[in-house]
């Protein structure tokens, strides 16, 4: 009984039936902790973990000196780039906006840098559902590739104040 | 001054006046928590939904942070320091250590929650309940969670140094009982979560004043989470040990073999912890090692603890069940149990949809890949509501029904409708996470006003069946509103207008612990329950692996 003091020695035998569930239960904690270490090895998506930092000025100027060199259109006022790939790309977030429109390219491998000049904001990919955390001061470098095409757009997924839900950018996928 | 004691005449457990006194305050406050939180619940919900969008998005945001704070700190916080005033002093027949100390611990609470509350609904307070820096709410939000975090440390230390009282006075023979090995399990992670909010919130109070300059996103997300996530867990824990308390009280229980549960409440103690890093699996600023060692719980030993209470608290059932002569087959113990009885379908309900959604999303999700297709989407609030609402706050609801008989010795009211309560708002609850969980693997994203986009310079298209899933969450969310308006008003008037109950053996029905036969008992259908979960477990985990393969490279 669960509310009554036990007395006398509780240290007991496991019953057979508790230790195959044991034994079972702690080998699914076993796969499931070595699933993480084996994606890094054979699979296509992992977190990455190169990160710089940075400020806003510095990062501004990066985002500035992209859209100057590969800037081929506008699309509602927001600059679209369409960079080489294999070059570094760099997206900034800021109350309440993602810019600029990135023009890639299937098959292609991007180093997309990511910061925030301002708040903390959520870099989603929509409706591919593809999530990372941008954080002001951090410039994050993510190695994509994408691997289909089409018109995709980022969603700021992390609260960062009141218009949060107008923090609408694009990427397009040829 | 000397301690004061009645003997309750359905437990014969020993009750310090003290320690009944402060079990009813904290519920108190805890049943008006979950009535704010409950109302700010149903306007987000009104809002979430598209068809209805009912709020502009300056009140949804303020509902939502109002939401966060009221249900999962103040509602859980002050229920279950009510349950630790419970699990030592009248468990163990002890006073109360230093019962003044609880009420200026409880003051405190009290305090901090009203500050919080009141720069909510100022509007100076539009932060979230994770108030991310450099986001800035008043300081007196922030001065609030630490008056709060240090109330609700000092009923932490009380119930601590009412197990060395206890021991010392020699109240109990033996080893401390079940449920309060598992309450101090909690107490004891509840102490490394509120140091965390320390550690994080009096810098950030003093950042909000102007004193501090600067505080890192990435040090703050880091920390902030101790607490956050932590805070979680003590729930986690304290819900174990109600389970176990439930199944005591409603079927008299008994555990196969207690050196299996305590060992489980021990990985949770050194294990669980770790996995406040589930909320910063894609972030820049921490590495894959540190990523996969901690969100895994150090190889996942807590959720091993997890899956053993799973089992083992079925199987205490099963076990008493099958004493009283109810062995035929695999079920007939399961199928012959007291589902009338709302603590025992409260603790049903919050056992399966715990372990088979809350629990199985959350792994799944805090595996540092497959977070990349869940971060901040509704997947994770879908999550947390399947662990914290159809979990935790499920069980405190079942318990509910025996603190207001045994403690205030108030009949409930009307005792089917508290049967109706459990199950509308577990079914709701269920519907309601399953829907929004569903809907979020569709990206669509948590804490958002507008998922059509309308005011936003580009339009995503949504799928229609993340549409159809969000009006799958809005009707299952409104039978959970019922359910929990149902509870508030049950425990209210039966508090104020039930039945006094005599002081008599049996006029509360609790179940007996049947005799011990000396022959062994197996637990076969606890075993078939268990692989059937084990089942689902690996496949919607693969599932989500196969999933992730599907979006971009990205390394």
């Amino acid at each position: 009984m669960s509310i009554q003091p036990l007395k006398g020695v509780w240290w007991k035998k496991v019953d057979a039936s508790e230790k195959l569930w044991l034994g079972i239960a702690l080998v699914w904690c076993l796969i499931l902790f070595a699933m993480m270490p084996l994606w890094h090895l054979k699979g296509g998506q992992n977190p990455s973990f190169e990160t710089y930092r940075t400020t806003a000025e510095q990062y501004m100027k990066k985002v500035d000196a992209l859209v100057a060199k590969r800037k081929v259109g506008e699309e509602k006022g927001m600059p679209v780039v369409a960079p080489d790939p294999k070059e570094d790309v760099y997206m900034l977030g800021r109350l309440w906006q993602w810019s600029p429109v990135l023009k890639l390219k299937k098959g292609e491998t991007y180093r997309l840098h990511l910061s925030s000049l301002d708040l903390v904001h959520g870099f989603s990919i929509f409706p591919l559902n593809l999530n990372f955390m941008v954080l002001p001061g951090y410039d994050y470098v993510l190695t994509v590739t994408p691997t289909t095409t089409g018109e995709f757009y980022v969603v700021c997924n992390e609260f960062c104040g009141i218009g949060h839900h107008q923090m609408v950018g694009k990427i397009l996928v040829e | 001054m000397a301690a004061i004691f009645r003997t309750c005449a359905h437990t014969g457990l020993k009750v310090h006046n003290q320690a009944e006194r402060l079990i009813k305050v904290h519920a108190v406050a805890g049943v008006l928590s979950i009535l704010f939180g409950g109302i700010a619940a149903v306007l987000v919900l009104l809002t979430r939904w598209p068809a209805v969008h009912l709020l502009d998005p300056v009140n949804y945001y303020r509902a939502l942070t109002f939401h966060g704070m009221n249900m999962l700190i103040f509602w859980i916080i002050f229920f279950e320091i009510a349950i630790l005033y419970f699990a030592a002093p009248i468990i163990l027949g002890s006073r109360v250590a230093w019962p003044r100390v609880g009420w200026v611990g409880f003051g405190l609470m009290v305090a901090g929650s009203l500050l919080i509350d009141v720069a909510i609904l100022q509007g100076r307070a539009d932060v979230m309940f994770t108030s991310y820096v450099p986001l800035r709410a008043a300081s007196h939000f922030y001065l609030g969670w630490i008056l709060f975090a240090v109330g609700a440390l000092i009923g932490v230390c009380n119930f601590l140094a009412t197990l060395v009282v206890a021991k010392t006075e020699r109240t109990y023979e033996g080893s401390i009982p079940l449920v309060t090995f598992g309450a101090a399990s909690a107490a004891i992670i509840a102490v490394v979560t509120l140091a965390h909010g320390a550690i994080i919130y009096i810098p950030t109070w003093l950042w909000s004043l102007g004193i501090v300059q600067n505080i890192d996103p990435g040090m703050y997300r880091l920390v902030w989470w101790g607490l956050g996530h932590s805070s979680q867990q003590i729930n986690v824990t304290a819900m174990v040990a109600v389970w176990y308390l439930l199944a005591t009280l409603t079927v008299g229980a008994i555990p196969v073999n207690e050196k299996v549960c305590r060992t489980a409440f021990l990985l949770y103690i050194l294990f669980i912890n770790l996995a406040s890093a589930h909320h910063l699996l894609v972030d820049p600023q921490l590495s894959p090692a540190w990523k996969i060692w901690n969100t895994s719980y150090g190889m996942y030993l807590a959720v091993l603890a997890s899956m053993i209470h799973g089992m083992t608290v079925p199987a205490s059932v099963e076990v008493a069940q099958r004493r009283k002569g109810l062995s035929k087959g695999l079920f007939e113990w399961l199928a012959k149990a007291p589902w009338g009885n709302p603590g025992f379908a409260a603790l049903v309900l919050s056992l399966t949809l715990f372990g088979f959604m809350g629990g199985i999303t959350g792994v799944t999700f805090g595996a540092e890949q497959v977070n990349i297709i869940s971060h901040n989407t509704l997947r994770i609030p879908g999550h947390f509501h399947s662990t914290v609402v159809a979990g935790t706050t499920l069980a405190f609801m079942g318990l509910t029904y025996f603190v207001v008989p045994l403690i205030w010795r108030r009949a409930i009211v009307w005792p089917r409708l508290a049967t109706f309560q459990v199950y509308a708002f577990g079914l709701g609850i269920m519907i309601f996470a399953a829907g929004m969980t569903t809907a979020g693997s569709y990206a669509v994203p948590r804490r958002h006003w507008d998922v059509q986009f309308t005011s936003s310079i580009f339009q995503p298209p949504i799928e229609p069946a993340a549409h159809f899933f969000l009006g799958i969450m809005g009707i299952g969310g409104l039978l959970a509103a019922l359910g929990g308006a149902l509870y508030v008003g049950l425990t209210v008037v039966s508090v104020f207008f039930g039945k006094r109950i005599p002081d008599v053996a049996g006029a509360v029905p609790l179940a007996a612990v049947p005799q011990d036969t000396g022959r062994h008992t197996p637990i076969s259908g606890t075993l078939v329950l268990v692989f059937v979960f084990l089942g689902a477990f690996v496949i919607y985990y693969f599932l989500n692996w196969k999933w992730l393969s599907n979006i971009w490279l990205i390394k």
